[in-house]
């Protein structure tokens, strides 16, 4: 009998849990997709190794059809793995997730073709493949090269499966509603994707399409925004006196002050509501409320968020310079 | 001599990019075995190979080690090197740098006198020791459209991580290191079928079928070979079908295969509903499937896939279920999008450009439209004006209507597919054939290769487009600079004129760069220059006329491209003949003594009228009144396009020109003479140079 949705995913997670990642729960912010995670979008920087999984959830308003579509959804799952850096057998061990999954290799056409992943609102790009499964996309197989602007090094590897996709291949269904999403172990019976989420599709559409204020996610848009853009000066005030006292050999303030506010300061605080800008400006998109010569400037803006918290992480994680340590 | 096999393997290189890299392996590793003498001159039989796993190269004839040479270097004089018989420090120097021992220095009796010479014996390297050393170099040179990193500390940039090397000199491992890999003897078989061990290559010669052993058909060549005739086989499957030849996914799916196999797949004839180009398009561009079609050339409800793999019939049947569940979801969509955009009909979809940008300081798609329609009104009466047969309703309702397919839910998802779905829309809303036909392509020519549009409404509007958007573009800045065009306006301006080129419009480049308004006539300049360059592309790449064909026949005028095409087919033709040649070297000296007398007197040399009275010499005579008949004859026949027999006049001139010059001097003391002469040749110059400017014709 194919995998249920949710064993699936637990088999996913225990796979790569075996292969030593950390398994993470789903981000609680509104995400479009699971790279803007803080547990992708901030963990790829910097030099410390990582393993890490987890399932997110993945908001694209634009995407809604109030559940009417068979293969379209408002929020679908991803089930993302970051391994940084990437193990020399990194499509080896993705391959062998797959047939953890219960997809014999031998009897499947499968195929990794050019596909380089891009996101200008999150500053970052990277090498890669869709992988294709008799002819169905089934994964998004990146090597990170840039995030938030920043060269990474080491770099990344991101696998990114498309959760209902597989699913819907594997229990062979034409509809993704139609995915058993858990079965009764005693009774059998079944509960399929619709039981669970077709009436959040259906409601989450008329709102992003219809019944979202544009005025107020606008003005949330702005408040966020603010909130981000205040943090981020305050940090890059912190490092100016940080260099300041460094250039002076001598630390003005007590000593390990400066370093002990950078070390606490809100960082991911700021982040998450970088995060919040990018998920109004998608309901705004949605709502069609964004004109095209405001389209590029939103876009812009949420990107220098973006960009500035991913500089005052990478900032924040430096060792303190030697000069003020003394 | 040795074999000599160099293979990468690499995680799968993009389909795109194999074929050059793979090229270019080959033309790297031939001429570093060349540079450094490893291979006999004689010619010999290399060969290359490719899959999305690995690039390889297999040289036989390669020498064991480099020959040995001797050379001899020269040193100070003789008489410098050695005092009394006895060496100077300069002659231990000369010894010292030379590597050898003063008593083996020999001295050398050349024209300039007596030196000190020294023969160096240099022993050849080892081949493997060469290779070793050289083909990291040659690697890392390879050209990649997009490269990227992978290691800590990014020591290298390459197409994908690199897996493995094999470099063999015969049975012998060649230690090469690249990226981190040593080199060894084992390669890697097909990812399912052969899996994860290792295949031992013994010897280059057995590089082919030992990978073939392992599920990899390394020759491109024969893998192509074996997915055409699988797609022939499985379409036999079906009564009186044939596949639908498409050389460009040929070629995709020979580089995304190592170990191809084709299968055929069906979808419900319902879909056959749909229009052929939207079931191509999914098929082609998002699934690279082959089309079917029946005996008659209609579409069939049948798909041929091709795989990566080879299994048994339960596994078949798997993979032919899963592809068709992908294709029907697609179709689905397809479907889906088609019926919703019926709902909202074209003629209402005007409005709706207002909010499409076209470009952010150029506003809309709406107001590009209005740009486009303004356009199209005045060429629409220039056309007429000059007898073009042509329905202006049709061309502006076309015009107005061209761009609001882009509102569809159809091109949204399948943005290939502008234009012709817009005249698809139109076919079933009823707007007229001429309409559909005219939006359904306004994007052709997407290529040098492509044909133009059939109907005459359908190529103005393509003018119109283009030159809206290139005087737009270049209004705000936005022209191309060397390698940058982000708004593809070098494709923009090749469609204009091969349009012009190869359709019976009786328009010019002129008219185009009239046509976008007052507000663009400061750029008009810079406009007609881009489309300038655009011609000469034209008739050079395009056409394969002569570079110097080309450069004569622009230099004479570029505006009317139709005629410009004429005058360079007529050029070709007499460009060999020997009078012709002379004729073009004449012109040449004219010009030069032309510029030269005007550097001179500050002033251009030839100016004003011929005064035959100055006209003292015979040879001078003799060339002015044979120019003079000639140049009615040839105005005649220009006039009326007959090129190659105007030409020809032109070279009867040949021995009065000679004469000429062999006779008589043109600088002379009297100033007055000298001036008649300088005219008199500018007359020429300037009589015959209407169909092309000669004296850019290279002789050999």
């Amino acid at each position: 009998m194919p995998l249920t949705f949710q064993e699936l995913l637990f088999r996913l997670q225990m796979f790569w849990a075996e292969r030593g990642c950390v398994l993470q729960q789903p981000y609680d912010v509104e995400v479009g997709a699971g790279t803007m995670s803080p547990d992708t979008f901030l963990r790829v920087l910097g030099p410390k190794p990582i393993h890490i999984a987890y399932a997110q959830p993945s908001r694209r308003p634009a995407d809604g059809r109030y559940g009417e579509n068979p293969n379209r959804l408002y929020k679908h799952t991803q089930f993302q793995v970051i391994l940084k850096p990437p193990p020399a057998d990194i499509q080896d061990l993705y391959l062998e997730s797959l047939r953890a999954i219960g997809i014999d290799l031998r009897e499947h056409d499968i195929k990794f073709e050019e596909d380089n992943w891009e996101s200008p609102t999150l500053g970052a790009w990277g090498i890669g493949w869709q992988v294709m499964l008799d002819g169905l996309e089934i994964t998004q197989f990146t090597y990170f090269q840039q995030c938030g602007g920043i060269d990474l090094d080491p770099i990344s590897g991101e696998i990114t499966y498309g959760l209902e996709r597989i699913a819907a291949f594997l229990q062979d269904v034409d509809s993704i509603y139609d995915i058993v999403w858990a079965r009764d172990p005693v009774t059998g019976r079944q509960i399929t994707y619709g039981e669970v989420r077709l009436e959040e599709e259906l409601q989450f559409s008329v709102y992003n399409f219809e019944a979202a204020e544009i005025e107020k996610l606008w003005e949330h848009l702005q408040m966020y925004e603010a909130e981000c853009q205040a943090l981020l000066t305050s940090f890059q005030d912190l490092k100016k006196l940080q260099q300041h006292e460094k250039a002076h050999e001598r630390a003005v303030h007590e000593e390990h002050e400066v370093e002990r506010q950078i070390k606490r300061f809100p960082v991911l605080g700021a982040y998450d509501l970088c995060l919040k800008c990018s998920h109004l400006f998608n309901l705004l998109d949605a709502r069609g409320a964004i004109s095209v010569t405001e389209r590029v400037g939103v876009i812009a803006r949420i990107r220098n968020l973006a960009v500035g918290v991913a500089k005052a992480y990478v900032a924040q994680q430096e060792k303190p310079p030697l000069a003020v340590r003394a | 001599m040795s074999d000599l096999l160099f293979e990468i393997g690499l995680e799968e290189i993009p389909a795109r990019m194999i074929a050059a890299a793979q090229k270019e392996l080959h033309r790297r590793v031939l001429e570093l075995l060349n540079r450094e003498r490893l291979v006999s001159g004689a010619t010999i039989e290399s060969r290359s190979y490719s899959t999305p796993r690995r690039i390889a190269v297999v040289f036989p004839g390669v020498l064991p080690k480099q020959a040995d040479t001797e050379e001899q270097l020269t040193g100070p004089s003789w008489s410098v090197a050695f005092k009394n018989g006895e060496p100077t420090p300069a002659a231990l120097a000369f010894a010292k740098k030379a590597g050898v021992e003063v008593s083996a220095l020999e001295k050398t009796v050349t024209p300039k006198g007596e030196y000190v010479t020294a023969t160096v014996s240099r022993s050849g390297r080892a081949a493997t020791e060469v290779l070793a050393e050289q083909l990291p170099k040659e690697l890392a040179a390879l050209y990649w459209p997009k490269n990227m990193y992978w290691r800590a500390g990014k020591p290298e940039r390459f197409v994908r991580p690199v897996k493995w090397i094999v470099a063999l000199l015969d049975e012998a491992v060649v230690p090469v290191e690249f990226a981190g890999v040593r080199a060894s003897n084992l390669s890697y078989g097909h990812r399912i079928l052969h899996g994860a061990q290792a295949v031992t290559i013994l010897k280059p010669s057995e590089y082919v079928s030992a990978l073939e052993a392992a599920k990899v058909l390394v020759d491109v060549d024969a893998r192509r070979q074996r997915i055409r005739k699988a797609l022939d086989a499985a379409t036999r499957s079906v009564a009186g079908a044939r596949w639908r030849e498409d050389a460009a996914l040929v070629e995709t799916v020979t580089h995304l295969t190592e170990w191809p196999s084709v299968l055929l797949g069906n979808f419900e004839p319902e879909y056959l509903s749909l229009p052929e180009e939207v079931l191509v398009t999914v098929m082609r561009d998002h699934q690279k499937y082959f089309a079917v079609e029946d005996a008659s050339g209609k579409l069939a409800p049948h798909f041929l896939a091709v795989l990566n793999t080879e299994t048994d019939e339960r596994g078949i049947g798997v993979i032919q279920h899963g592809n068709e569940r992908v294709l029907r979801a697609r179709f689905n969509d397809a479907r889906f999008f088609w019926t919703v955009d019926q709902k909202v009909l074209l003629t209402d979809r005007v409005e709706m450009l207002k909010s499409v940008t076209f470009q952010k300081d150029l506003g809309s798609y709406y107001d590009k439209t209005q740009a486009n329609l303004r356009i199209a009104e005045e060429i629409a009466v220039l056309a007429a004006n000059r007898g073009v047969a042509l329905d202006r309703d049709a061309l502006l309702t076309a015009t107005r209507l061209a761009k609001t397919d882009l509102t569809t839910e159809l091109v949204k998802e399948f943005t290939e597919l502008q234009g012709i779905v817009g005249g698809l829309y139109a076919r079933v809303q009823g707007l007229g054939e001429t309409v559909a036909q005219a939006i359904y392509a306004q994007y052709t020519p997407a290529s040098v290769e492509d044909a133009i549009p059939d109907i005459v409404e359908g190529q103005i509007l393509g003018l119109v487009d283009r030159i809206q958007t290139i005087a737009a573009m270049f209004a705000i800045g936005l022209e191309p600079t060397g390698s940058k065009d982000p708004f593809a306006l070098r494709r923009a301006a090749n469609g204009v004129v091969k349009i012009l080129a190869e359709s019976d419009l009786p328009l010019t480049l002129a008219d185009m760069i009239a046509m976008p308004g007052k507000d663009e006539a400061r750029i008009a300049d810079r406009v007609s220059a881009f489309l300038r360059e655009r011609v000469e592309f034209y008739l050079r790449d395009v056409r394969a006329f002569h570079y110097d064909v080309v450069k004569a026949v622009i230099a004479a005028d570029h505006e009317n491209v139709r005629d410009a095409v004429a005058r360079a087919e007529a050029l070709s033709a007499v460009r060999g003949s020997e009078d012709f040649l002379a004729i073009s070297a004449a012109f040449k000296r004219i010009k030069n003594i032309l510029r030269q007398a005007g550097e001179k007197q500050g002033r251009p040399g030839g100016e004003g009228r011929v005064d035959q009275k100055l006209l003292v010499d015979a040879p001078e005579q003799a060339l002015y009144s044979e120019a003079e008949k000639l140049v009615p004859a040839v105005e005649s026949l220009r006039a009326e396009r007959k090129y190659q027999e105007a030409l020809e006049q032109i070279a009867t001139l040949r021995p009065h020109v000679d004469l000429f010059f062999d006779k008589v001097m043109v600088m002379v003391e009297d100033p007055a003479v000298r001036q008649n002469r300088l005219t008199l040749l500018a007359w020429v110059l300037h009589g015959f140079s209407s169909i092309a400017d000669f004296s850019e014709i290279v002789s050999s």
